[in-house]
């Protein structure tokens, strides 16, 4: 199956034709769902298959390529389609395509009797079409393509319901706005792409990576702008500051999607991107460095605003920010396999906790506000256990899936970048067990707040509930592929042994080892879990015993509270700093001016130029016959005249 | 004794012949409203389309290599009977619409594409001669096969007025040949070029041969007639005609001009003579169609005008005079004749009885009407403008990077200047059929056997437009086994 690994790519792009072109006949919501789900099922058996089938194998057997075709000589530059199965790219696929069959399985039942049902599944799986493409591309420009493609899908996805009204606006604004910052990360891509090729005279990731492994006197700088660049490009696709303000936004997309898409694997592709780049990442210290402060500023600024959201998707959303914040803190310490173990155990309980918050959406019939929640335990039991799951364990109590690698990457931000940086990120931590506690009891604990007579809480069917289980079963058990050192032995983290020969090279520009912590990593240990017990222990004073605490603090503290409500006004800076200036140049100088009088004029003058040509050369055809004739004879005479003057 | 190996070589232009005598029979024996023809001559297409793509890399001559089946040949087998197969898939119920559902239709079909297959394996002149004349009277006829429409007669008589007119141009040419060369063979010609180059009746009578067939594949100045018959035939027949005999007709250039072919041609002084004549005839018919269809309000003319400026890009690659270039022709010659199948196919579908919806206006809002159709044309002439990442783009491309390798840069941009002129008349149907209403809203009826043509050609299309290297690759290859 490793070298049929495209059947992975094939079959979701197959269940998008198929729905794409069909689902709107069939109108049948089993067969769309159906071959919507089944495809991404298959592919995941493909991927699964080809994962033991790799395990099998020696390690140093393990990387393969598959190359399919290739698309486009030009000159030197070929660009290929092929596809890399690799230790890195096999653990992503699977996550994505196993999390996003049982979110495809979740979608049956949350879409049900959607006038889009099939247009939805269409759109779902040419994401995942378009997520595989980039995560198993053995070169730049078809990482680019699927990085595109799953914008794309992306933008589709939030503006799904694009009749219905979000916030202030519409989805469809929610939809552009993710659109258009996107766009800005992608040129930055772009512009990293065109330095790669500059300098390695190749986008093939085997030939770039080998000649950036041997030091070949490229200069520091030339892999800082690199890698600079590509980040531009990650921090636009994984929602880090300064480009985060579409994440949120996001969230008017239906919950699925915000599931699937805005929380387990789409907004993970950055972080795989710098994976991926482990080598050009590590020759250039200076963007590794600002990948770490990035991380870490985006990990504690999301955090505190999701301590005071009210919207349960938008608290889930900055959760998501911050948490990606931490994948990057990861990686810019060095630390890969720690940014990636994060990125499968986040996209367990992360997963988890969003199709969680659409069941409780669902059962409250579209209410999203948690002030008008409340005592939803009775109503809505396996939404309220799955919940807690994924709560304890996004909050970092063993031995749920997020513990250990969230303990992972603070003790690397510790080791390899000092006190300060464990110290932010523990700091973010505990906010992160008290605002996600929060969530969890004033929506399941407490008095029901919500009008009873009309509203009538129920659990979601059964279609939704067992993803849910799965989720909470893998948010339990997923951390155990990542044990520590201390607990399991020099040889005993699973992921690490693993992914060891994809960052071997990079690990050995830094300077890392897989070293052995003793006694001090043991202690930062049980302080992260204290922290993370007496944050939620504080949660349930405040919002189950004494609520009237919280409104206290907030009058109390009301400017900061107002900053961390309206997420420190950033959108309305860059509204102001760069929306606006943008609009006002471009509707008075390059539109009114520009556009109108230059371009237009000299577009309308030249395209006039060619019709009134036009007008006048079809006046030659005049329909007789005898006509053409002559002028053929014409042609011919000329012809010949030009000949027989050659010849002399 | 004919030798069996002959036989069997030449097994395609058996089947398609011997197709037609017993299309012939089965017109006669059944009743004239059965479909019977159709279906034999459909599947009788489509075996041979089928057979030349088994024998894609076979070599050899056959009959005192008056024919040959090597390289270059299955292909251009391969795309007029595949061509011919989806034009009787259009036809079946086109005919009956605009009735004249009369049985020798495909028998008449069946002849023209035998004479384009002798066309395209000829090593003869005298091959080249009968089958040009095998199709062009079919053609003729084909023309005006509305007989009780004045237009369709107009354009039966006006094409065949003139294109006897060409006949005679190519035929005086022969003569000369003959009369340089004592052979009409092509590999005697090829293995004497070194004399003949320099011979001044050889070369008139080259020039003569090749404007001849300039009229054929419709590059100006000798594209007059292309307006007026493609209008006036009947839409499927005008289909045919655009894709299989211009195939036919840069099949019998490319064959005649092989001697002349890179090496020689750099070496020359005479010869080289092709070189900017076919450059002038590129440029000429590249702005001239390009200019003139804007200005057109029938969609069938404005196609036409479309497909003068497309034999204007492909002559780009056949003026190189290069291997590269007549590879690049190849793919473009493939590429179009997809993209314009399907959109000749998608107006014959729309087309009503009373010859409605050809005005440029009538596809107001036809993405309301029939989303399936509007989709399909709007990738076709996304393809036919040239956008990327269609076939229709990469046949632009290579041409142009041959002509540039052989340092005619000036050609190339002369083609992209062309190109973005011509986006103009293919979007504007694009953006009427999306965004604004027509008056016309009743929903289209789809012949289903038309809608299957249509959608063979489009599957073909896209996995040539997704696989660009591939097809360039394998048309390189074959090229080589021509020689």
């Amino acid at each position: 199956m490793r070298h049929q690994i495209y059947l992975a790519i094939l079959l979701p792009l197959l269940g998008f034709l198929f729905n794409g072109l069909l689902g709107r006949k069939i109108k049948n919501e089993k067969i769309v769902g159906a071959i919507g789900s089944g495809a991404i099922g298959l592919a995941f058996l493909v991927v699964l298959v080809s994962f033991f089938e790799t395990v099998a194998l020696p390690a140093e057997q393990r990387a393969l390529i598959v190359p399919l075709f290739s698309w486009l000589k030009v000159g030197l530059l070929e660009i290929n389609i092929g596809y890399q199965v690799d230790q890195l790219s096999l653990v992503m696929a699977m996550v994505v395509t196993g999390i996003g069959f049982v979110i495809h399985i979740y979608s049956i039942g949350y879409m049900h009797g959607d006038k889009g049902f099939w247009r939805f599944f269409t759109y779902l799986n040419l994401f995942i079409f378009a997520m595989m493409n980039l995560i198993l591309a053995d070169n730049f420009v078809l990482l680019f393509l699927g990085w595109e493609g799953v914008g794309l899908c992306s933008y589709l996805l939030i503006g799904f319901w694009y009749d219905r009204k979000f916030e202030k606006s519409t989805t469809s604004d929610a939809a552009k706005k993710a659109f258009v910052v996107n766009r800005i990360g992608d040129f930055g891509f772009l512009i990293g792409m065109f330095f790669i090729y500059l300098n390695f005279n190749s986008l093939n990731f085997t030939e770039v990576f080998s000649r950036a492994g041997v030091l070949s006197g490229i200069p520091e700088s030339t892999f800082n702008i690199i890698a600079l660049c590509l980040f531009i490009g990650a921090t636009g696709k994984s929602a880090q500051i300064p480009l985060f303000v579409w994440l949120p936004d996001a969230m008017a997309g239906p919950t699925p999607v915000s599931a699937l898409i805005h929380a387990a694997t789409m907004v993970t592709a950055g972080v795989y991107m710098v994976a991926r780049c482990s080598i050009l990442f590590a020759s250039a210290p200076l963007a590794l460095t600002v990948v770490a402060v990035i991380g870490l500023a985006t990990a504690f600024f999301a955090a505190t605003i999701g301590l005071v959201q009210n919207d349960i998707k938008k608290v889930l959303a900055y959760s998501t920010v911050s948490q990606l914040g931490y994948m990057f803190l990861a990686l810019g310490m060095g630390a890969f396999t720690a940014g990636i173990f994060h990125v499968v155990t986040h996209a367990f309980f992360k997963a988890l906790l969003f199709l969680g918050a659409g069941s409780v959406i669902h059962g409250m019939h579209e209410e999203q506000n948690i002030q008008h929640y409340g005592g939803l335990k009775k109503y809505m039991p396996v939404t309220q256990r799955t919940f807690l799951i994924a709560a304890i364990a996004i909050a970092g109590i063993p031995p749920f899936a997020g513990f250990f690698s969230k303990d992972e990457i603070l003790w690397k931000a510790f080791s390899h970048g000092g006190f300060f940086f464990w110290f932010i990120g523990a700091v973010t931590a505990m906010f992160t067990a008290f605002y996600m506690f929060r969530l969890y009891i004033l929506t399941f604990e407490g008095k029901p707040r919500f009008d009873s007579a009309h509203v009538h809480p129920h659990e979601s069917p059964k279609l939704m509930t067992i993803p849910l289980m799965i989720l909470a079963v893998l948010s339990i058990v997923g951390g155990f592929i990542g044990l520590p050192h201390v607990l399991a032995g020099e040889h005993g983290n699973l992921l690490e042994n693993w992914l060891e020969p994809v960052f071997k090279v990079a690990d050995a520009r830094l300077l890392r080892s897989a070293e052995s912590s003793g006694s001090l990593e043991v202690l930062f240990m049980v302080l992260s879990v204290c922290i993370a017990a007496v944050s939620i222990y504080f949660a349930r004073r405040v919002y189950l015993n004494k609520p009237a605490i919280a409104d206290k603090a907030a009058g109390t503290f009301s400017g900061l509270y107002r900053t961390l409500l309206n997420k420190y006004y950033v959108d309305e800076a860059y509204d102001a700093a760069v929306v606006t200036p943008i609009l006002k140049t471009s509707r008075t100088v390059l539109w009114k001016f520009t556009d109108v009088k230059i371009i237009d004029g000299l577009v309308n003058s030249t395209a006039s130029l060619f019709t009134g040509l036009g007008e006048r050369m079809r006046k030659l055809q005049t329909g007789v016959a005898q006509f053409y004739a002559v002028l053929m004879i014409a042609g011919i005479a000329l012809a010949l005249f030009w000949l027989i003057s050659i010849i002399n | 004794m004919i030798p069996v190996q002959d036989l069997f070589a030449s097994a395609p232009l058996l089947i398609i012949g011997g197709s037609i005598l017993i299309a012939l029979i089965l017109e006669m024996v059944f009743d004239s409203q059965s479909s019977i023809v159709a279906w034999f001559s459909g599947s009788a297409l489509l075996f041979t389309a089928y057979w030349s793509l088994y024998h894609l890399y076979d070599r050899g001559f056959a009959f005192n290599n008056m024919i040959s089946i090597s390289g270059r040949t299955q292909l251009l087998f391969f795309i007029v009977n595949f061509a011919a197969a989806v034009v009787v898939m259009f036809s079946m119920d086109y005919i009956k619409k605009i009735q004249t559902n009369y049985g020798e239709f495909y028998i008449l079909l069946l002849s023209a594409v035998l004479g384009m297959m002798l066309i395209a394996a000829a090593r003869d002149m005298v091959i080249v001669f009968i089958g040009l004349e095998q199709m062009s009277i079919c053609f003729y006829v084909l023309a005006g096969f509305r007989r009780k429409n004045i237009k369709s007669n107009e354009s039966a008589i006006k094409y065949f007025l003139l294109g006897s007119f060409a006949t005679g141009f190519i035929v005086y040419g022969m003569a000369l040949l003959y009369g340089a060369s004592q052979t009409f063979s092509i590999p005697e010609y090829l293995a004497h070029v070194e004399t003949l180059k320099s011979n001044p009746i050889f070369l008139l009578g080259s020039l003569l041969f090749v404007i001849g067939f300039t009229f054929k594949i419709a590059a100006v100045p000798f594209h007059m007639w292309v307006p007026d018959v493609y209008q006036g035939a009947p839409t499927n027949v005008t289909a045919f005609m655009s894709t299989a005999g211009k195939v036919s007709g840069f099949a019998a250039l490319i064959t005649f001009l092989s001697p002349f072919i890179d090496y020689s041609a750099r070496t020359t002084g005479s010869a080289k003579f092709f070189m900017p004549f076919l450059a002038t005839l590129s440029v000429l018919s590249m702005l001239y169609g390009a200019i003139v269809a804007l200005s057109q309000s029938d969609v069938k003319r404005m196609l036409a005008y479309s497909s003068i400026a497309h034999a204007g890009y492909m002559l780009i690659g056949l003026s190189a005079l290069s291997y590269e270039g007549v590879d690049g022709v190849l793919f473009y010659l493939v590429a179009y004749t997809l993209m314009n199948l399907g959109a000749f196919g998608i107006i014959s579908i729309l087309e009503t009885q009373d010859e409605k919806m050809l005005k440029i206006e009538d596809f107001a809002g036809l993405s309301s009407r029939s989303p399936l159709l509007a989709a399909f044309l709007a990738v076709f002439l996304f393809a036919l403008a040239g956008l990327p990442p269609f076939a229709g783009f990469f046949g632009k491309y290579f041409v142009f990077v041959s002509a540039v390798e052989n340092g005619m840069t000036w050609l190339a941009i002369v083609g992209v200047i062309s190109s973005v002129i011509s986006v103009y008349f293919y979007l504007r149907i694009i953006v009427l059929m999306y965004f604004s209403k027509g008056e016309n809203t009743e929903v289209v009826s789809v012949p289903k056997s038309a809608l299957l043509g249509v959608f063979v050609v489009f599957i073909m299309f896209v996995i040539m437009s997704a696989f660009p290297q591939k097809f360039e690759g394998i048309i390189h290859t074959i090229g080589l086994l021509t020689y």
